[in-house]
């Protein structure tokens, strides 16, 4: 498959991702979206990864490329854990001291 | 495999103390809260001192590390300004139940950033970046039952993960042009391939979340107000500060090929920054809100110097950090001092402040004064300098602009000084005893806000580190 399509599969379920975290209220649904524009990019990553492979086997049978986009994947999947964790745990601090999870309710520093 | 600890000797250190202060907090014995703080301070005081014995360079696993005098004496300036904050959140920090976790976790922040100023690859950049900023949003909820504290934590691991989301888009389309994720192969491979550009926009929107430059600047005012003083401070001068080293010189290393796109990026926030930053500080009442936009003025400022792209403004940039660190840590210091000892944060709060506290109004006063550029402090040698980097690629508009904006910033930081010095007030702040931490953190900035303008010793030392 040409790498377009994966391309164009990426940047839609980024743009999804950009326009939930834009209107979306809910702080959990929210967080999903991040994870949806992550994922976007894992996608992306794979897909670039596999193509600098063919490259590169076209011109060497022998050549390794596009493992490193392929570890890249794993990192961002780590680092996406690590960020949505400490993320819950604001959130259930948001919900103890306001008893709900509806970013408008983060108004109290507005002027 | 010795030159594997004399490169890795800063971040070794910082890692070191990190499980110091894990097994003090993990012990059975329960240490007194001021031994537990006077020992940390020690702790920063021998990691700041180390940093200056060693000169190595060179690069570690497999090219993705690399160090050398700049980035050296950049993370020395990172160690200096933690520990001026831990000084002055000394008392803050005494009555604190968790003032360990507190260090754990802006020591791993520090490592993160410490790994990001190192970095010669996009994946260690990353973790890096990661590293730096989510511990920081635990931190800015560390005042832990205030609503403010928590949802300033809300509104900053929100926007760095958006950012950060960005940034990989950003990554993910710079690897899939070039192939490699290595700063030389995409300094040589950087072109105007129009998805490349895309990617490299990209990266420049996650970069200016991190340094709040206008239009990335929205979530800075809120969590500037709402986390604890200490995180405020820690957040304006070394969260900041350490992604303009890494944006000056990514900027100018890895997209060299790519610079007359990036000089008008960077010119256009620069001059977004300056105007909105002073616009906005000029009705601000509280005043960390009113220290947020005016950071966000002097990232401005700061961008400036950078869109020079030559050896003299990248000095200048980092002369200008160090200058921003001991004017904004001295305002800073005495914020703190007050906020901790009356609660009050707001400008009106400060009106005839002089008449009881004269001493902490003089250490305010320099500081603004500093921030301001007024000549004889170090901040007007900073804004010079950063003003003369841009000033080299002849475009004097974007000069004019800045210095236009110079004049606004003074009407805003003077309307502070008249509030103390001349404004009468019924019910001041009443006369506070400072103790011993806070009195030195601020000498050590007056005296940095003196020296460093004064002696022109380090803008040449910066600069033949550079050469």
């Amino acid at each position: 498959m040409p790498i377009t399509y994966y391309i164009f599969l990426a940047v839609a379920l980024f743009s999804i991702g950009v326009a939930g975290v834009l209107t979306r209220r809910n702080a959990i649904i929210i967080f999903m979206c991040v994870e949806l524009m992550l994922n976007a990019v894992n996608l992306l990553l794979v897909a670039f990864s596999k193509m600098h492979a063919q490259n590169a086997i076209a011109i060497d049978p022998a050549a390794v490329a596009g493992v490193e986009a392929q570890l890249f994947v794993f990192f961002i999947m780590v680092v996406a854990a690590a960020e949505v964790s400490v993320g819950l745990a604001i959130i259930v601090m948001m919900y103890r001291n306001i008893h709900s999870v509806d970013v408008n309710f983060l108004n109290r520093l507005k002027h | 495999m010795s030159i594997f600890f004399l490169l890795l000797q800063q971040e070794l250190l910082l890692t070191a103390i990190i499980f110091v202060l894990l097994f003090v907090k993990l012990s059975t014995k329960q240490w007194n809260s001021q031994t537990v703080l006077s020992f940390v301070n020690i702790l920063l005081v021998v990691n700041l001192a180390a940093g200056f014995f060693f000169k190595e360079k060179g690069t570690l696993f497999g090219d993705m590390f690399q160090t050398n005098d700049l980035l050296r004496f950049e993370k020395n300036i990172l160690n200096l300004g933690t520990l001026l904050i831990s000084l002055q959140a000394y008392n803050w920090l005494l009555k604190h139940k968790h003032a360990i976790e507190f260090y754990l976790l802006m020591l791993s922040t520090l490592l993160g950033m410490f790994f990001m100023l190192s970095s010669s690859n996009l994946l260690m950049f990353y973790v890096g970046l990661e590293l730096a900023s989510i511990p920081l949003a635990a931190l800015a909820n560390f005042d832990l039952d205030k609503k403010r504290s928590s949802e300033a934590a809300m509104k900053y691991i929100m926007s760095s993960a958006f950012a950060s989301g960005l940034l990989l888009f950003g990554i993910s389309l710079i690897y899939g042009m070039v192939g490699s994720v290595n700063f030389t192969d995409i300094a040589v491979a950087a072109s105007e391939n129009p998805l490349f550009l895309f990617g490299f926009i990209l990266l420049i929107a996650g970069f200016g979340f991190k340094i709040s430059a206008v239009p990335f600047h929205l979530w800075t005012a809120d969590v500037y107000e709402g986390a604890p003083v200490a995180v405020t401070s820690y957040l304006s001068v070394i969260s900041k500060g350490s992604m303009l080293f890494v944006m000056t010189s990514v900027l100018s290393t890895v997209f060299a090929n790519l610079l007359f796109q990036w000089y008008n990026i960077v010119a256009v926030l620069a001059v977004l920054s300056m105007i909105v930053g002073n616009l906005f500080a000029i009705r601000q009442q509280n005043i960390k809100r009113f220290l947020a936009f005016s950071s966000i003025s002097q990232v401005g400022f700061i961008l400036i110097g950078m869109s020079g792209a030559n050896i003299e403004s990248h000095s200048s940039v980092v002369y200008f950090v160090l200058v921003y660190l001991f004017s904004n840590l001295a305002a800073f210091a005495v914020i703190n001092v007050i906020s901790e000892a009356s609660g009050k944060e707001n400008i009106d709060d400060y009106k005839g402040l002089y008449k009881t506290n004269p001493a902490l109004t003089w250490v305010l006063a320099i500081a603004l004064f500093s921030l301001a550029g007024i000549p004889p402090t170090a901040g007007f040698f900073g804004k010079f300098f950063l003003l003369l980097g841009g000033a080299s690629k002849g475009n004097y508009l974007l000069i004019i602009v800045a210095a236009l904006n110079m004049v606004i910033s003074l009407y805003y930081y003077l309307r502070i000084i008249k509030a103390m010095f001349m404004d009468a007030n019924e019910t001041p702040v009443e006369k506070l005893a400072i103790s011993w931490s806070p009195k030195i953190s601020m000498a050590v900035c007056m005296a940095g806000i003196v020296v460093t303008g004064i002696i022109s010793g380090a803008y040449e030392y910066i600069y033949s580190l550079l050469k």
